[in-house]
């Protein structure tokens, strides 16, 4: 496995200068990470929102970089979609039509109407491998376990084949042994900010989250490891501020500018940012045959979103049961502009937190939007009148 | 065949028995939805009505009941109660007409819907699914997803024996057979394998048919207007799937077609350009939308909408009645999977309409309702542009909201499109002296 350090500058530093750091690098759109893991002769496999089992790459010591678009003007990439479509579509293209980012591999997924265009998009304008996953849709037939490892197997080759080695189960053991890790450490991430949400901002969290689907895990591992007691150690005082659930950004990203607005109006004590990283919610078993634990944890593990349909895990019933189980005490409801599987979610959403009377917010946004004044006053208006009802 | 011989009796039959079975179902389903019959509710690309006619659901195509609002001039109605509702402008016009048809009672402007006992839906379009979790809230109805896995890449299709083609078919077996007990409860029908058999027979003669029709279009002058004459054709194919009515119709049709190309009767009198359409039609002005290209001379001679709206029947798969579940899962897979293919994968299925029709041109209508149909068209068209030089015309609207359809915006673009034409034609016919 091509082993390098792609993300020193955050080493010797003080928690806030981890902060900034990890700041500066999910806002630049070079992607320097992944530009100095690829100058050293490694290979990327760029996956589209929402879920991808970064697993099967990293066994092949391929980088996963989740592509989640970016704050970029989409000027070649525009010409390539028509109008009513969200923004990352267009913004992804462009980092690679720009060459700010270099692919070996690009993998989209069914995850809505225009993502699942992208394979054939993409596949139109590289000559690197562009397809779809299809992660199942029926999370409730008693074969999507066995598809989805023949999926998953079917992947493995295809990674294999890009990486020009093959992948031994030792290879993939070992590498859910790295995520299991990752995932308890994004887990104590979220529990900070769920019971000490004034040692942690929305912000704050985003931005340690976001940097693991940029770099190898196991250097995500060691910062989070770095990180989380210098957090628990932080002396901030606690401010008379509302707990919030922030829901909406499991595809398209909140502007890192949106998501500080919202943290200096409010406590937010768990969201669905990135919700693809932090997917499966326990740790894989080692044991056993580990593409069938990884397709089952997909399924039986794993978070909600409105891209993923399971009988058992109606979206509104997953948001209360989020709601209550950070204590929250309102919801801001977002969709990314243009994004049909998020803005249908919005009314099940609304009508759901209607009937057990808990506030809401409802908003949209796009990446590349600058003016936030407006929604700030918006939002501290509302937050206001929770305060003072 | 019904009748045989004189024009009169022949051409425009296809036509006037569309209709005809069209009004007929609404009346079905008006009677159902006034006796309190609950219908299955399904979608066009992969409806499985061969399967749930086994158990006598009255069908219920949510999407042909949309499109009638905005073809009958209704639809803003519709999509302003929904709206009212609570949803999106920026969402798929087909799933908020709904909302508002289900808000009153099924009502629609041709008859009225049952309520569903069921739905049942593949993930052919995404929306598909967001549909169906809205009738599982409002009705806390079954809901069944049936995974249908596309092609992973573009020409990326495998076939039996192939180990991924396999995973996918035992994944599609494996859910029709869990469908099956379901709908036996819903319904408190008993499963007879020999009605599915027959229905699989129909479908089989429907299949064929599709396919024939389709390709009678080669010839020239073209025998149907694959946009206009076509939507009725796959009313039929959609409403009646599985169904004796629509075996006889397509039988009728393939005459109707076959005799319309040996008579040299085409479906204009001056057939001057050869068009494939993609996209999903502008029902919102539908007759008018056409006229704008016939009045100079230009039919739709094919459209990737029969592909995708059909479900993929455009490939004719006959079903092995034999073995009549397997060769359901088979022929679902491989059908869905070309009627996705035809909308995210469609630049190569295009360059080959385009030569085995004769087409001088393409017209792609992205629409803001359906990004399932629309994502990919830009991109497909400089590709078709930059390897083939293939003229087109690219228009945005919509199929049912008539505030983003301009008519006069859309005449002036495709009047600048035939002069295009024109042009390319007179350059053509220089060179070549």
């Amino acid at each position: 496995m091509t082993q390098q350090q792609v993300f020193p500058e955050w080493r010797h530093e003080p928690l806030d200068g981890v902060l900034y750091q990890c700041r500066e690098l999910i806002e630049d759109s070079k992607f320097p990470t992944v530009q100095r893991w690829r100058a050293n002769g490694g290979k990327v496999v760029g996956h589209f929102q929402v879920y991808f089992p970064e697993e099967i790459a990293h066994a092949a010591g391929v980088l996963p970089f989740k592509l989640r678009g970016a704050s970029v003007e989409p000027l070649k990439a525009d010409s390539h979609f028509g109008s009513y479509l969200c923004s990352i579509l267009k913004t992804s293209l462009e980092l690679v039509l720009s060459k700010h980012i270099e692919l070996d591999m690009f993998v989209t997924h069914p995850i809505c109407d225009a993502a699942r265009n992208l394979a054939g998009v993409w596949g139109r304008n590289f000559s690197f491998p562009c397809q779809i996953l299809y992660l199942p849709q029926n999370a409730n037939s008693s074969h999507a376990c066995e598809y989805l490892r023949g999926e998953y197997d079917r992947l493995k080759r295809c990674i294999e084949e890009i990486a020009g080695r093959s992948v031994t189960d030792d290879d993939l053991r070992n590498s859910l042994n790295v995520f299991n890790q990752n995932r308890a450490l994004l887990r104590e991430l979220y529990a900070i900010k769920r019971d000490t949400p004034w040692l942690l901002s929305v912000d704050e969290a985003y931005s340690l989250l976001c940097v693991g689907g940029m770099i190898p895990r196991e250097e995500h591992n060691e910062m989070l490891r770095a990180v989380l007691p210098l957090i628990r150690e932080r002396s901030v005082k606690r401010q008379d501020k509302i707990r919030v659930v922030f829901e909406g950004g499991f595809c398209e990203q909140p502007p890192f500018d949106l998501i500080r607005t919202i943290g200096r109006t409010c406590y937010v004590v768990d969201d669905d940012l990135l919700i693809g990283l932090r997917w499966i919610l326990e740790d894989v078993p080692l044991d056993g045959d580990p593409l069938s634990q990884l397709a089952e944890a997909y399924l039986e593990k794993s978070s909600y979103s409105p891209v993923q349909h399971d009988l058992r895990k109606p979206k509104e019933a997953m948001l209360l049961r989020r709601v209550a189980d950070s204590k929250a005490d309102a919801v801001i409801v977002t969709a990314a502009k243009m994004c049909e599987p998020g803005l249908e979610e919005q009314v099940a959403y609304t009508r759901s937190l209607d009937k057990e009377r808990v506030p809401y917010f409802v908003s949209e946004f796009e990446e590349n939007m600058s003016s936030f004044d407006h929604l700030e006053i918006q939002l501290e208006t509302f937050m206001e009148n929770l305060l003072f009802d | 065949m019904a009748e045989t011989g004189s024009v009169d009796t022949i051409v425009g039959r296809g036509n006037r028995d569309g209709a005809r079975l069209f009004r007929e179902w609404f009346t079905e389903l008006t009677e159902a939805a006034e006796e309190d019959r609950r219908g299955a509710y399904v979608f066009v690309m992969g409806s499985f009505c061969e399967l749930l006619r086994v158990f006598d659901f009255p069908i219920v195509f949510p999407e042909i009941n949309s499109l009638q609002t905005a073809v009958r001039h209704v639809a803003h109605e519709y999509l302003d109660e929904a709206e009212d509702y609570g949803y999106s402008p920026d969402i798929c016009g087909y799933v908020k007409a709904d909302v508002a048809t289900q808000l009153r009672g099924g009502r629609l402007p041709m008859g009225r819907i049952p309520k569903p006992a069921v739905a049942v839906f593949t993930n052919a379009c995404n929306t598909y699914i967001k549909w169906a979790e809205i009738w599982e809230r409002m009705y806390g109805i079954p809901t069944f997803a049936l995974d249908i896995p596309g092609s992973r890449t573009a020409g990326g299709q495998t076939w039996p024996g192939d180990r991924d083609f396999e995973n996918d078919r035992r994944y599609v077996e494996a859910q029709i057979r869990e469908l099956i007990p379901a709908l036996e409860k819903v319904s408190g029908v008993k499963f007879d394998i020999d009605k599915l058999r027959e229905t699989m027979g129909h479908q089989n003669t429907m299949s064929r048919g599709w396919s024939r029709v389709l390709k009678s279009n080669e010839n020239r002058p073209s025998v149907f207007n694959a946009l206009s004459d076509g939507t009725i054709f796959l009313g039929v194919a959609n409403g009646f799937r599985g169904a004796p009515e629509g075996a006889q119709y397509f039988d009728d049709l393939v005459e109707e077609m076959e005799y319309k190309a040996a008579n040299g009767i085409g479906t204009l009198t001056d057939e001057q350009y050869r068009l494939i359409f993609v996209g999903v039609p502008c029902y919102t002005i539908f007759r008018r939308f056409n006229e704008l290209f016939t009045e100079w001379g230009g039919t739709f001679v094919n459209s990737t909408y029969l592909w995708f709206a059909s479900g993929g029947t455009n490939l004719g798969f006959q079903y092995d009645l034999e073995n009549p579940i397997e060769s359901l899962a088979h022929g679902m897979l491989v059908s869905v999977r070309d009627a996705m293919d035809s909308m995210f994968f469609q630049s190569d299925i295009l360059a080959e309409m385009v030569d085995s029709y004769h087409g001088d041109g393409i017209v792609y209508h992205p629409i803001k309702s359906c990004r399932t149909v629309s994502t990919g068209l830009a991109d497909c068209r400089r590709k078709l542009m930059e390897d083939r030089n293939i003229f087109s015309l690219f228009v945005e609207s919509d199929m049912m909201d008539k505030r983003v359809v301009s008519e006069a915006q859309i005449k002036n673009r495709v009047d600048a499109f035939f002069e295009g034409l024109a042009t390319r034609r007179r350059q053509a016919a220089m060179a070549a002296e």
